[in-house]
């Protein structure tokens, strides 16, 4: 069904955003200890000329397509079928741009304090790993980044974080190996059984996907072997315990990236490896997957609630988010996993202006207690005016980006996993209490004498939050161009799911309404006083429906 | 005019933007000003709107203009469009017109606070919030205004956040007002599942067709009846609206008085279909949560002795009544209620606002009194909408307080024996605050005694601006009435107007016993208000009867004392018994796991002796045992 779309172009651009950071991290690492500011300035180009390349595929995307797009092809260990293969999609697009965007704007936003030549040589190869993995369409390929992600990340924390970082560092870096050699496993079995089928050794993940046919209990165990891998990396309830470590011993910088977009790793994949390769398995697991998705949401927000350190508190509150966009993958309807795709991208850009914000309040109190911490809104209006505006995001108030993404899970969601949706809805309710409160505790009341030389936002760190907040209010007021490229692939994937399984997505009835408004607003006046009369009148126009509801 | 509809939120929502970046430049009555202008702006729109509306014929009324593809994804289209028709026009009459005055009377009361402009961002937000809400043509449309209401509220009643329990308040009526709006989500859910649509259009249509199953409709309008539970004040969640007068006054006078509380109200007006054709139980609750809600309220408001907190649980009290009418099938008397109530109510918490501002923040009725002389025109206002809020005819809320208890009638005799008493109560304790805060002896000399420092104490008259809008409120206090007059058909002109939106939800009353000695009914109502009156001017202005204000009255019944222990202790135990869950035993086993890996790794690393002889003997072991195996293998097969 994802036919690659026949988007030639002269030069790789898709090449070009994996590999432009890799420079930047040599180039980094091999410029003069002397002149720092050549340093940052080099990291500083080779991460915004990524993210304006982004932009451009952004800009060039075709909008309505459903197939990959600048796809870029070329053999590469030709005899078990290893290919460099990179595409983008709906799903991704958005991804890959918002990963151009937040890194230049933690390089500028974020001080690491030391060894900033190492640091923001980490910093880029952390940027070619997770473009890498959101554009490899090579099972194979995909799991190399997916790997080389963690050495980074790893060091990023270990070296540059607070006081429990080793601790911290180590829990990340092996949990989600533990996760990852399931998929290795899983990986080699698949384009092992897939050879079978397809004729050839070949890891091409959409050669796979469309030559391959898997007995339903391979499929299952295949499918499970990814879903570990990628259940950690979300975090799924209960495989979630690294990541409150993880966020809060991390430096700022790492901070916003594991948020904004190293957590849709898992989210992505599960869509990306786990429905798109196996819907079978996907729809046959689909109940325990909810189940996890809505504990998280409840359990992350409640232990959130609880949390003393403010930023150990946004950690838990990803958990709860994340688990919303679980709950949309598995929901299996074009409207929630679309839901489900934005919000990976909502969430990215909130909860990272969050880790942003917290990441100032630190460099200013040297705690992130919020015990510590009072009355700032008193003292630094604008900067509270700021944490407002996201946190409103975070808490999915209409007309902010947050809203938009959860709205469409559980909307989506709500005929084919309806009791799930009754009670992640509650989540909402959490999210206003954890969140308020902590807002209450650090920015309301009379500031105490610590306090009250909280210095106010400086203009650098106001145009950093500027990209955030603008998205913030861009996608909630009109996330139409967004939805436009997400649903085309989306659909394309739930139209996989269909063929392949026999499983229909429920659409909900539709009423004739607005051209014939004006004879059925005469109709309902004569025949109100009947409505079985009405209901059988309707009825000969064709639709039947009164299944809706109870389907 | 009609095209231009969308002016109407727009314009509130200029002056927040231009007051968000120009404010502080603009200084203390420029910021006022301009955010008045906006909201006067959007009146003289919904004016030009109206009368195109008006001379149209009755069911061509009905005026979408779309601004854009909102939400498309798969078969969910929602659009940010507007509705103008006369049920939203209606509304946005009298919250523009309304706010106008109120944001002029604001210039006046918040002079000199050091926030002026920021004051003006979020009110014009708020108004900009709530002409959404009653503009949208869609579920979800009103839900951005629904949510936006309930944000800019949580900003204006913690806007003094400097102090805790204002912070606290405005935390409290987010969060409560969190657990309706998931309500209104679900009810959102449903319907988009039975109908395929969002719109209002469709979803009524639906009903009004019969596609649409009773036992969906009732799901949809108990869920969306959940949500307006929170948004209106309504039992169990109405706990966090007595705390809301925390705001500075004219916030409590628009918001929680005048528009945003009768939200609520007005989406239940609008599924009026929905509920028409859902079991008979659900609006039969609908009218018992709101004559409970009422009489339950109106006790509470008996022993205050804080000048808002009275208004406060009043106006709980007449939402009640609203919904009282909603349950009944009185959609019009529940918006005729909803416009006069606007009316009266905001008149008199400008008018304790005013008084409040005369006395320097002094708030305790207890130490008031003798203040009609001070501050006549306040006196005067307040006056009129005591009367007014009383059920004395003919001022305006008489006559929309009738009309729910004639369509109660004919639903129940209970409930209208509950209102009634609710009525008598409602007479009762106004009169004791007109009584305790403009007659009697002035009981504030003690209050300048006691406090030193204000030697010279001395209530004054608010300036003019504030007394401007107390003066037109209280004429339409007066006048309010005639828009729905009982006696002849002729006289019914809000129900005509109305017609098209509520026709089919509408009880009709024509022939109960009710409506046939409705005169009988209106006399009932009339000694009922006086002798509320007189029993309270017996109590309160000649202490002959001693007055009955038990402290359990004073708490509230114990109910929001109830709740906060419950979340402090239970709740908040819970809460930390699954932080400690997830420490201990999910990160815990985590971590077990981990040392059991390194245990069982420090246990195997012991056999890595590098000792040739161990291995040796090892290697000797392992022989012998291979030995065994093959040996007993070719003797067992």
């Amino acid at each position: 069904m994802l036919a690659e779309a026949t988007h030639a172009l002269p030069y790789p651009v898709l090449t070009l955003l994996v590999l432009m950071p890799l420079v930047g991290s040599v180039l980094t690492l091999m410029s003069s200890s002397r002149r720092p500011e050549y340093t940052k300035l080099i990291a500083l180009v080779t991460s915004v000329f990524t993210g304006a390349i982004g932009l451009w595929v952004l800009a060039s995307f075709e909008t309505g397509e459903e197939g990959f797009q600048f796809v870029s092809k070329h053999e590469w260990i030709t005899s078990w079928g290893i290919g460099w293969h990179l595409g983008v999609d709906g799903i991704s697009l958005f991804l890959v741009v918002l990963t151009g965007i937040l890194f230049p704007l933690v390089i500028v936003g974020c001080d690491p304090h030391h060894d900033e030549k190492r640091y923001l040589a980490w910093l880029l190869l952390l940027e070619a790993g997770v473009m890498g993995s959101f554009l490899s369409l090579d099972l194979f390929l995909f799991f190399l980044f997916f790997e080389i992600v963690l050495v980074p990340m790893y060091f990023l924390i270990g070296g540059w974080g607070y006081d429990q970082r080793i601790y911290a560092a180590t829990k990340f870096f092996l949990y989600t190996m533990v996760g990852s050699a399931f998929m290795l496993v899983g990986i080699v079995t698949t384009a092992l059984l897939a050879k079978n089928d397809i004729g050839r050794m070949t890891f091409d993940l959409v050669e796979i996907a469309e030559g391959a046919n898997f007995a339903a209990s391979t499929g299952r165990w295949l499918f499970f072997a990814f879903a570990i891998a990628f259940a950690v990396k979300v975090p799924l309830f209960p495989l979630h315990t690294w990541l409150p470590d993880a966020h809060t011993q991390a430096p700022t910088a790492g901070s916003v990236i594991l948020a904004g977009v190293l957590l849709k790793l898992g989210t992505y994949g599960l869509l990306r490896f786990g429905v798109y390769l196996f819907p079978e398995a996907a729809l046959w697991s689909r109940e325990i997957f909810l189940t996890l998705a809505v504990i998280g949401i409840i359990w992350g927000a409640i232990a959130a609630t609880m949390q003393k350190d403010l930023k150990r508190l946004v950690a838990y509150s990803s958990v709860a988010h994340l688990g919303f966009i679980v709950l949309g993958t598995f929901a299996f309807t074009s409207e929630a996993i679309s839901g489900g795709v934005m919000q990976m991208i909502n969430h990215g850009v909130s909860t990272g202006a969050l880790f942003l914000l917290v990441g100032m309040i630190y460099e200013r109190r040297h705690t992130r207690q919020i015990a510590e911490l009072k009355g700032l809104q008193k003292v630094a209006p604008i900067f509270a005016a700021a944490f407002m505006v996201v946190m409103l995001s975070s808490i999915g108030v209409p007309g902010l980006n947050g809203f938009v993404g959860e709205f469409l899970v559980l909307i989506g969601g709500f005929e084919t996993a309806r009791w799930w949706v009754v009670i992640g809805a509650t989540g909402v309710i959490l999210a206003a209490l954890y969140l308020l409160w902590a807002y209450q505790r650090v920015f309301h009341g009379e500031p105490d004498e610590a306090n009250s030389s909280f210095r106010e936002l400086r203009l650098r760190e106001g145009l950093v939050l500027l990209p955030f907040i603008g998205l913030i209010v861009f996608c909630g007021v009109y996330p139409k161009p967004m939805l436009d490229r997400i649903e085309p692939s989306v659909k394309a994937l739930m139209d996989r799911v269909e063929v392949v399984t026999g499983y229909v997505a429920p659409e909900p009835v539709i009423h004739e309404q607005d051209d014939t408004e004006q004879d059925d607003t005469e109709q309902s006046v004569t025949d109100h006083g009947d409505t079985n009369h009405g209901d059988t009148n309707h009825g000969d126009t064709g639709h039947s429906e009164n299944e809706g509801g109870e389907g | 005019m009609l095209d231009l509809i969308w002016l109407i939120p727009a314009l509130p929502l200029l002056g927040f933007f231009i007051n968000v970046v120009f404010g502080r430049l603009l200084g203390e009555p420029k910021s006022g000003a301009l955010a008045a202008l906006m909201v006067a702006g959007s009146f003289v729109v919904t004016v030009g709107a109206f009368f195109d509306l008006i001379s149209m014929p009755t069911e061509e009324r009905h005026h979408v203009v779309t601004a854009f593809s909102w939400v498309p994804v798969g078969s969910l289209h929602v659009d940010l469009a507007f509705l103008a028709d006369p049920l939203s026009i209606t509304m946005a009459l009298f919250v523009t017109g309304i706010g106008t005055l109120i944001h002029l009377y604001a210039i006046g009361y918040m002079h000199g606070d050091p926030k002026f402009s920021k004051f003006f961002i979020y009110l014009n937000l708020f108004v900009f919030s709530m002409l959404m809400l009653v503009m949208g043509e869609n579920l979800l449309v009103t839900f951005l205004g629904w949510e936006g209401v309930g944000t800019c509220s949580y900003f204006l009643i913690s806007f003094w956040h400097t102090r805790e329990s204002a912070a606290t308040a405005g935390k409290k009526a987010f969060v409560t007002n969190r657990v309706g709006d998931w309500g209104v989500m679900m009810g959102m859910f449903l319907a988009f599942g039975a109908t395929g649509t969002l719109s209002y259009a469709g979803i009524n249509h639906a009903a009004e067709s019969g596609a649409l199953s009773a036992v969906t409709a009732t799901a949809i309008g108990l869920m969306l009846f959940i949500g307006a539970c929170g948004k209106s004040a309504q039992l169990p969640l109405y706990i966090w609206l007595p705390d809301a007068m925390e705001g500075p006054t004219p916030v409590s006078a628009l918001i929680h008085a005048a528009t945003m509380v009768t939200a609520g109200v007005f989406l239940m007006t609008r599924v009026n279909p929905v509920l028409s054709i859902s079991y008979d139980w659900a609006p039969t609750l609908i009218a018992i949560v709101g004559v409970a809600t009422a009489l339950f309220a109106a006790t509470i408001a008996v022993a205050q002795t804080d000048i808002k907190k009275v208004l406060a649980y009043s106006t709980v009290s007449q939402l009640g009544f609203m919904f009282l009418a909603v349950g009944s099938g009185a959609y019009v008397a529940a918006i005729f209620h909803m416009v006069t109530h606007a009316f009266f109510k905001a008149l008199l918490f400008l008018g304790s606002g005013s008084v409040i501002h005369g006395m320097h923040h002094e708030q305790d009725m207890r130490r008031m009194g003798a203040l009609r002389k001070l501050m006549p025109v306040t006196a005067f206002t307040f006056i009129i909408g005591w009367l007014a809020i009383a059920g004395v005819p003919p001022f305006a809320g008489f006559w929309s307080k009738d009309e729910i208890l004639l369509f109660a009638f004919a639903k129940s005799p209970i409930l209208y024996v509950v209102g009634l008493i609710t009525a008598l109560l409602t007479a009762y304790y106004m009169t004791r605050q007109v009584i305790m805060v403009f007659f009697g002896e002035a009981r504030w000399n003690d209050h300048s005694e006691e406090h030193g420092a204000h030697g010279d104490f001395k209530p004054h008259e608010s300036p003019k601006i504030m007394l401007l809008p107390l003066v037109v409120l209280a004429g339409l206090s007066v006048v309010g009435g005639a828009m729905q007059l009982p006696f002849t058909k002729d006289l019914h002109f809000l129900e005509k107007w109305l017609e098209p939106v509520v026709e089919f939800g509408e009880a009709d009353i024509h022939h109960s016993w009710a409506y046939e000695n409705k005169y009988i009914l209106l006399g009932i109502a009339i000694v009922v208000a006086v002798a509320g009156i007189l029993l309270s001017a017996a109590v309160y202005a000649k202490k002959k009867i001693a007055a009955v204000e038990p402290a359990l009255l004073a708490d509230g019944w114990k109910y929001d004392k109830a709740i906060t222990s419950f979340m402090g202790g239970p709740g908040r135990r819970a809460f930390d018994g699954v932080a400690w869950a997830d420490r201990t035993i999910v990160d815990g086993a985590v971590n077990g796991v981990g040392r059991l890996v390194q245990g069982a790794g420090g246990f195997l690393r012991k056999g890595q002796t590098g000792a040739v002889r161990n291995y040796a003997a090892a290697v000797g072991l392992g022989v012998v045992a291979l030995l065994v195996w093959f040996f007993l293998r070719g003797v067992v097969l």
